[in-house]
């Protein structure tokens, strides 16, 4: 009994000497899978969250307190997601860049909402993230009826009268990402010969590409993650065919390029227009060259989400949830990505999607206009 | 018809691959009674080493590519045995005489310690390898341009998979140490009383089961091209079902399982929808032990007095 005494002692003694420790600065969270099998988009995340907190740092930190980061795992779990939001809502944490999976950012952002956490996603494109009219969330991407929207504008374009397959993997974003596409396709005339789902962690897909082949599939648009379409188009090479794979922004990973090989090839996807190549993000995308760091993917949408929310505490002079968040709904915001516009359910009114393609090196550049 | 001729090809080789894995899982459980569910993650374990030796030797610059398999095969068949052989010292021999669970959820931890320590050492990301066997055969051309493919790495799995359950099936029947094996299988305490040297015995049963799952592990990486540290999870769980249909503890069993779970998923994903295909191999596997408790080809327990 005495030992348990002393235990709760020291253990109280080691929180208060934290605690006063940190008493002048504040904390901010970002959040995303960390580890597991989409732990190539956390790093992304910690990557740009790690460089904007120290910039912003530089610059005199947020209403005169200088920020640290708190990197919490979600594994792309929505159980997890939940449990690392309770821990940063009763942390008082007051903001959180987070998280990367639609299926972990939704079920977060009501324990988010319930405990005065403002959440911005740099990633999560699923429309129900928005939708549910949470006071709490915003995102700096765009949303996934916009990119099937693009998608399909891009296929009814230059598939017109081909046949055309749709495959999920039956989580919130790649069976919401398919199922707007569709509904946009739908609208456009043309409708599927196939519209099947996967399980994600699968490997083995050569008895649904032989479905493809039977059907003459000319392009399987994959909502899904990277890795299981990269299989889907190995196994459909093997199989010895040409179809092409289209999908959305997970492709966006230099990964994409290392299952496939060379055969990656002519792969489409939709994605933001690379911020890479943006005016406003020169200066960053320099800096984050110096530190040997590639700012793909989203490494910049985390840098981006940061700004928002350091411009709109200084604007509104305090960091309280409810009022910063009144305040990035009614302003401007000058970010890496450019200039950001909120309406009033949290999303960004510009839209940008644009459609990319895999080349043979294991890069991937911006379609023009003619498709080519 | 050719459409069929194609999903059989695939049916056969996917349940190939699980076979591979399960005879594995059947052959550590017909000896010490015991569920491996380690054996999945020994699995990825092997198919990490495949890769990190195939890594080596071609920056030594070695190009003779079946020279360089031959390497591959011995240095991961070598270093996963290691593995298994500690995994046992460790986690399940100071637990054998201990109550019947203890091992069984000392096995599920050490899932956990080597699915997190290949996460830590290796990375979270997928490792993937260029096509190393390439090529194959089109076997027929439909009249609708529906062509039947067979590639050679194709042919190579299914080949593998039948050697070596004819060369496991020798040595547990014919050899010294096979015997010994089924010694100890059918009472351990008699086994020790007769002279046979049950923890060694017991110990190489680890150790050729963890080898199995070093040429499984190194077959999945040819055919699919990449590893992960997750991948054990899945391809454990697909196994250890083929082990159970096909009954487990028998070896032939194992692979007729995994043919079993292989075409049972293929075809279903063929003819009806992707998207219930594990629910229609648990239903069978469900239907079949109610009919068949001990598997396609388990014999009945005999109760031990």
């Amino acid at each position: 009994m005495k030992s348990l005494k002393l235990i709760g002692l020291a253990f109280g003694a080691s929180v208060a000497l934290s605690t006063a420790a940190f008493a002048d600065d504040l904390t901010i969270a970002v959040a995303g899978p960390m580890t597991g099998t989409e732990s190539a988009f956390g790093r992304q995340m910690k990557n740009g969250a790690d460089l904007a907190v120290a910039d912003i740092n530089a610059a005199g930190g947020v209403a005169g307190k200088k920020l640290v980061l708190d990197a919490e795992d979600d594994a792309c779990d929505p159980k997890q997601a939940r449990s690392v939001a309770e821990k940063i809502a009763s942390a008082k944490i007051p903001f959180v860049a987070g998280h990367f999976c639609s299926s972990s950012s939704i079920p977060a952002s009501e324990a988010y909402a319930d405990g005065n956490v403002l959440q911005i996603t740099p990633a999560s494109t699923n429309p129900l993230f928005t939708e549910r009219k949470l006071w709490n969330v915003a995102r700096v991407c765009g949303r996934d009826d916009q990119q099937g929207l693009i998608a399909a504008q891009y296929i009814a374009k230059n598939f017109k009268g081909k046949n055309i397959a749709i495959l999920n993997d039956k989580t919130t974003y790649g069976k919401g990402l398919a199922d707007e596409t569709k509904k946009a396709l739908n609208k456009a005339g043309i409708t599927e010969k196939l519209n099947e789902s996967y399980n994600k962690g699968d490997k083995d897909f050569n008895a649904i590409v032989s479905r493809l082949k039977k059907e003459n599939i000319d392009l399987v648009y994959v909502g899904g993650y990277h890795q299981e379409a990269g299989l889907i188009l190995r196994q459909m090479r093997d199989q010895g065919m040409k179809t092409i794979l289209m999908s959305g922004d997970a492709l966006a990973d230099k990964e994409y390029a290392s299952i496939t090989g060379p055969a990656g090839e002519g792969t489409l996807f939709t994605f933001g227009p690379d911020p890479r190549n943006k005016p406003s993000a020169k200066k960053i995308v320099e800096a984050f060259k110096a530190k040997g760091i590639d700012p793909e993917g989203y490494t910049l949408y985390t840098y981006a989400a940061m700004q928002v929310w350091s411009q709109a505490v200084k604007k509104a002079g305090t960091t309280d949830a409810k009022k910063v968040m009144n305040t990035i709904k009614a302003g401007k915001w000058d970010t890496v990505l450019g200039q950001l516009e909120y309406d009033a359910k949290g999303d960004i009114k510009q839209i940008d999607y644009v459609v990319y393609k895999w080349d043979a090196k294991g890069g991937y550049a911006e379609l023009n206009a003619n498709g080519t | 018809m050719d459409y069929f001729a194609q999903q059989l090809i695939n049916g056969l080789v996917l349940g190939s691959i699980y076979g591979l894995i399960a005879i594995g899982y059947t052959m550590v459980y017909g000896i010490v009674g015991m569920i491996n569910f380690a054996h999945g993650d020994i699995f990825m374990i092997g198919g990490f080493i495949a890769l990190i030796s195939f890594l080596l030797l071609v920056s030594l610059g070695l190009t003779a590519i079946p020279l360089i398999l031959l390497v591959v095969l011995l240095v991961a068949m070598a270093v996963t045995a290691l593995y298994g052989w500690t995994v046992e010292r460790i986690a399940y021999r100071p637990l054998r005489h201990s109550f019947r669970l203890a091992p069984m959820l000392s096995a599920i931890g050490m899932s956990f310690v080597l699915t997190n320590y290949s996460q830590v050492a290796q990375g979270a990301r997928v490792k993937p390898v260029p096509p190393i066997i390439t090529g194959g055969y089109t076997l027929h051309e439909g009249p609708e341009g529906f062509a039947v493919q067979l590639s050679n790495m194709q042919i190579m799995v299914v080949l593998v998979t039948i050697v070596l359950l004819a060369m496991f099936t020798w040595l547990v029947s014919r050899t010294r140490l096979g015997r010994d094996m089924r010694a100890c299988e059918q009472d351990q305490t008699m086994a020790a009383l007769l002279g046979v040297d049950v923890d060694r015995t017991i110990s190489m049963t680890f150790v050729i089961g963890a080898a199995l799952a070093a040429v499984a592990g190194m077959m999945y990486l040819l055919y699919y091209g990449q590893v992960d540290f997750f991948m054990g999870f899945v391809a454990g769980i697909k196994a250890f079902t083929a082990a159970v249909l096909g009954g487990i503890g028998s070896l032939p069993g194992a692979v007729l399982g995994g043919l079993a779970i292989g075409l049972i998923e293929t075809f279903w994903s063929a003819y009806f929808s992707v998207e219930y295909k594990d629910v229609a191999a648990f239903s069978i596997l469900i239907i079949v032990l109610i009919f068949m408790p001990t598997g396609l080809l388990g014999r009945p327990e005999v109760e031990k007095v």
